[in-house]
């Protein structure tokens, strides 16, 4: 078990960590027809807005509710239900999220009163469902917030079910997914669940929103895919729920009250242990067998495993990312026999007890540079701010989380499932064949003949 | 090459095989071969050498599928890296006209490169349509003053063995005693050390191994004048005719040349390995014998022990993971004995071990490290013959060549790279910490339990059926 280092400086110096309100911003993101107003101040949404439009290179629809300094020391109320109003009279969008910040959670902003006097109001635009969840950017990171803004999504859309315990005819399946996984990793998940003849029903679906496709539409001011809102009444009637990424244990306990559909957790799918998991319980959801495809796949990811362990063993691994996926990435490094050396996250969850580490410090990227010029790390895997880490260090870098914006196609990157992580196999592998820590210095004997090219010689004769 | 410059070769008087009633190398069975061919082996051998213009003379695939494929390191010079070629056309050979385009392609590499020197390989299609390189190769040298020599090893003329020896024989006619070595700088001379010169022979740097011996030969005062052939120049091995000792590091190839040196300047040569603690003690106690400097001898033996104790507290914690380990030896070129020796300095146990490029004295040597009753693998197996061998012995890694990695890899089974493509250098003390880390990377690894185990859908089934 992980040994959890608190943070113990005042500083934090490049930090590691994103705002609890991005996260819930994102999960939203996921939802089809949708925009986020972020409470707080102007500048709150405008830094996230940069933040997602740099990691996806696509538009994002953020809104804010532009706190200024009346509203933060009279109350804000207002700007929440005229916000709330402008957006709706403007696009009448099917779901508004509204994720507070820091600010507003310090002036002591009553969101849910807000967004009843909103409802009281405005009759009018009843059919736009309302979100919002309490993200105060001063706790957590992206990802718990990603997983607030699913849990509070679930309490107020899924109603409770007359009959509890889903449907066991029915082939619909719920996917609930963490803010670890890409567009890129959603469709690989519901592929993997329609191999066995499942439909996925993913919340939030990310893969159709934010997956880079170029639509018919010129402009749109909302979301333009993802999960539909009406799926959430009918939740209850799915065969069974998918939960990936610990981080969503509350959200996940919530739908389970609710339902009563059957439930499957998994920390993460990434290295065949966590696959093969996943795999199996489709299996067994699902009464099929194992799709040839599928077994295909596994045997290949052994291949690699095998390949690839010339070069990842007793690697000395650093990694820095939120919890879950700082879990995941463990699994699958200290499966392949590398070491993980360092581990950071910037905040902490119960999941950091289980990464393979001997400690999980909860810190920044001068807490990751520390650490492993101390441990001798031979590869960092973390976001494109760890470049520059990884530049002092001397030691190459594998990106993941957020954000990416150094590199083109993060959302589509697939690092789940058997094809996903054969792929991050090979780039780290391909990393450290081209790092070469193995090669020693050239050496230059003392002695060696390196003398002016006199008399290139008389071989002519011997000819 | 004359039938008869090649029997002679193969009939190396140096050559164990030969003292034996069945005497000569033996020739490849066809259907059942396997190996490189004559080619190959010549090239090998010479590549190495890192200011040189290597042209291989022939149609595209001795060169267009090989090139660049060695793990030979220089550090310096870099042309060796090129890979060159005439890249004969159907009209070319239809026409006799690759004498001519051999002529322009020594003055391109001369040109663009300005190479030491330029070794002209010849393979099958010319040999076989009669172009003369060896005249080529001579008005090459008088017209553009820079030395030019025919290395004649045909892919036909017979095995990778003879391809070293006739690449050898080259550098003893053409190259080796052409050039006096360069005094030793001033700056270098240290009070009451005399610095003594030798060769190495059969040495190719591979991943850059030499470097972890280089420092120790520099700090006894031993300047390696020349090598055949890794991380030297052109000019270093014209000089090796002046050398007090030749070692001979790998073990049959090449050995023509440590005879030829002894019957032509008087020069002692003896066999040694870098591979393992005993055997770089043992080679340079050797090297400092031959010489027979009091004071070199007593230099040595103060850097063995330093070096003895500093590796062996550097090894303590791979031996305890080690010590017992079960490991099968197949591997070709580098020294089967040395390793075996190698791997027991780590408590490790030698299960069996290939000896088919091995001779008679290897044998014995083996025989001698591992008792009578070892199992020796004479003849090239088969992969399903060496699979089976592995699980019937127990094995925990398999030691190997490149070619039989993945075959290993495919049976679930731990593997160590030992031959020229591996990446990891492996000689000198330093090399043995490398060694025993790289085994321990494998057979460690937590991924052969999970490659191993079925598929938990397939493993319900079983437990079912079991039911």
């Amino acid at each position: 078990m992980a040994e959890i280092v608190k943070r113990n400086k005042a500083l934090a110096v490049s930090p590691l960590k994103a705002s609890q309100t991005m996260g819930a911003a994102l999960a939203f993101l996921g939802i089809k027809d949708t925009i986020a107003m972020l409470h707080g101040a102007q500048g709150c949404t405008a830094y996230g807005k940069i933040f997602l439009i740099g990691h996806f290179r696509e538009p994002v629809p953020l809104q804010t509710t532009a706190m200024d300094q009346v509203s933060t020391v009279m109350g804000a109320d207002t700007n929440v239900i005229d916000g709330l109003a402008t957006i709706c009279g403007k696009n009448a969008p099917a779901l508004i999220g509204l994720p507070t910040t820091g600010l507003a959670e310090t002036e002591g902003s009553d969101t849910a009163g807000s967004v009843n006097v909103f409802r009281k109001k405005h009759p009018e635009h009843d059919g736009t469902a309302i979100v919002a969840v309490e993200t105060p950017d001063y706790a957590g990171s992206l990802e718990a917030g990603f997983a607030k803004a699913v849990a509070a999504m679930i309490d107020k859309l899924v109603p409770e079910a007359e009959t509890k315990g889903g449907d066991p005819a029915s082939d619909r399946v719920t996917v609930l997914v963490n803010g670890a996984l890409s567009p890129g990793d959603i469709e690989e998940v519901k592929e993997i669940v329609e191999a066995f003849g499942l439909a996925p029903v993913v919340l939030p679906d990310l893969s159709g929103s934010l997956d880079g496709h170029l639509a018919d539409a010129d402009f749109s001011p909302l979301t333009t895919g993802g999960t539909d809102i009406a799926e959430f009444a009918r939740l209850h009637e799915a065969r069974a729920t998918l939960v990936i990424g610990q981080s969503l244990s509350h959200a996940a306990d919530l739908l389970a009250q609710r339902t009563g559909v059957p439930e499957h957790r998994f920390a993460h799918l990434m290295g065949l242990d966590a696959v093969d998991a996943f795999v199996d319980a489709l299996r067994r959801v699902s009464g099929r067998d194992v799709p040839a495809r599928l077994s295909r796949q596994r045997s290949q990811l052994q291949d690699a495993m095998l390949d690839a362990h010339f070069h990842l063993g007793m690697v000395k691994m650093a990694v820095a990312a939120d919890p879950d996926l700082l879990k995941a990435y463990g699994d699958l490094v200290t499966g392949m026999g590398a070491e993980l050396a360092v581990a950071v996250a910037p905040s902490n969850a119960p999941v950091l007890k289980s990464v393979p580490s001997e400690a999980v410090k909860i810190g920044d990227l001068e807490d990751l540079e520390k650490l492993s010029r101390a441990a001798g790390v031979d590869l960092v895997i973390g976001n494109a701010h760890c470049a520059a880490t990884a530049e002092r260090l001397g030691v190459p870098l594998h990106r993941a989380g957020f954000p990416q914006f150094d590199r083109m196609g993060a959302p589509a990157k697939v690092s789940v499932g058997y094809r996903g992580s054969r792929q991050v196999l090979f780039d780290l592998g391909n990393l450290m064949i081209e790092a070469e820590p193995a090669t020693i210095a050239p050496y230059r004997s003392i002695y060696a003949q390196d003398g002016a090219d006199d008399a290139a010689s008389s071989v002519a004769e011997g000819l | 090459m004359k039938q008869k410059d090649i029997a002679e070769l193969l009939n190396e008087p140096a050559c164990e095989h030969n003292t034996k009633a069945k005497s000569g190398c033996t020739r490849p069975t066809p259907g059942g071969a396997s190996g490189g061919c004559c080619f190959d082996g010549a090239q090998i051998a010479l590549l190495p050498v890192a200011d040189v213009a290597h042209i291989v003379h022939g149609s595209i695939a001795c060169a267009g599928n090989a090139w660049d494929n060695r793990g030979s390191k220089s550090s310096g010079a870099k042309i060796y890296k090129l890979g060159l070629t005439t890249d004969l056309s159907e009209q070319d050979v239809i026409m006799g006209r690759g004498e001519k385009r051999l002529f322009h392609s020594i003055k391109q590499a001369i040109d663009s490169q300005a190479p030491a020197a330029v070794f002209v390989y010849n393979t099958c299609i010319p040999a076989l349509i009669g172009d003369d390189i060896e005249a080529i190769c001579k008005a090459a040298t008088e017209k553009w003053g820079t030395p030019v020599v025919p290395v004649d090893a045909a892919g036909f003329y017979g095995t990778k063995n003879l391809g070293n020896r006739i690449a050898g024989e080259a550098m003893v006619k053409y190259v080796i005693g052409t050039r006096e070595p360069d005094p030793v700088a001033e700056h270098l001379e240290r009070p009451g050390v005399t610095v003594h010169d030798i060769s190495l022979i059969g040495e190719y740097n591979i991943a850059g191994e030499l470097w972890h011996v280089t420092p120790l030969f520099d700090e006894l005062g031993i300047r390696v004048l020349g090598s055949l052939s890794g991380d030297t120049r052109f000019r270093e091995v014209q000089t090796m005719h002046r050398s007090e000792v030749n070692m001979m590091v790998c073990a049959k190839a090449l050995i023509n040349v440590a005879r030829k040196l002894k019957d032509q300047y008087g020069t002692p040569w003896f066999e040694g390995s870098f591979y393992g603690v005993r055997d770089m003690s043992q080679a340079l106690r050797d090297i400092a014998a031959l010489i027979g400097d009091d004071d070199l001898t007593a230099r040595t033996e103060a850097l063995i022990a330093r070096e003895e104790a500093r590796v062996h507290e550097a090894l303590k914690p791979w031996r305890s993971r080690l010590s017992g380990k079960r490991a099968l030896l197949y591997t070709g070129g580098v020294k089967a004995w040395s390793i075996v020796s190698a791997l027991q300095d780590l408590g490790m146990e030698v299960v069996a071990t290939s000896t088919r490029k091995s001779t008679e004295d290897d044998k014995a040597k083996i025989r001698e490290l591992m008792g009578e009753n070892t199992r020796m693998l004479d003849e090239s197996q088969g992969a399903r013959a060496l699979i089976d061998m592995v699980h019937e012995t127990n094995t925990d890694v398999l030691i190997a060549g490149g070619r039989n990695m993945y075959t290993a890899l495919k049976a679930r089974l731990p593997f160590l790279h030992i031959n020229q493509e591996r990446e990891h250098p492996y000689a000198g003390y330093e090399g043995m910490i490398t060694f025993a880390r790289q085994l321990a990377q494998t057979i460690e690894s937590p991924i052969w339990e999970a490659v191993r185990r079925p598929a938990p859908w397939n493993a319900a089934v079983a437990a079912a059926a079991a039911e």
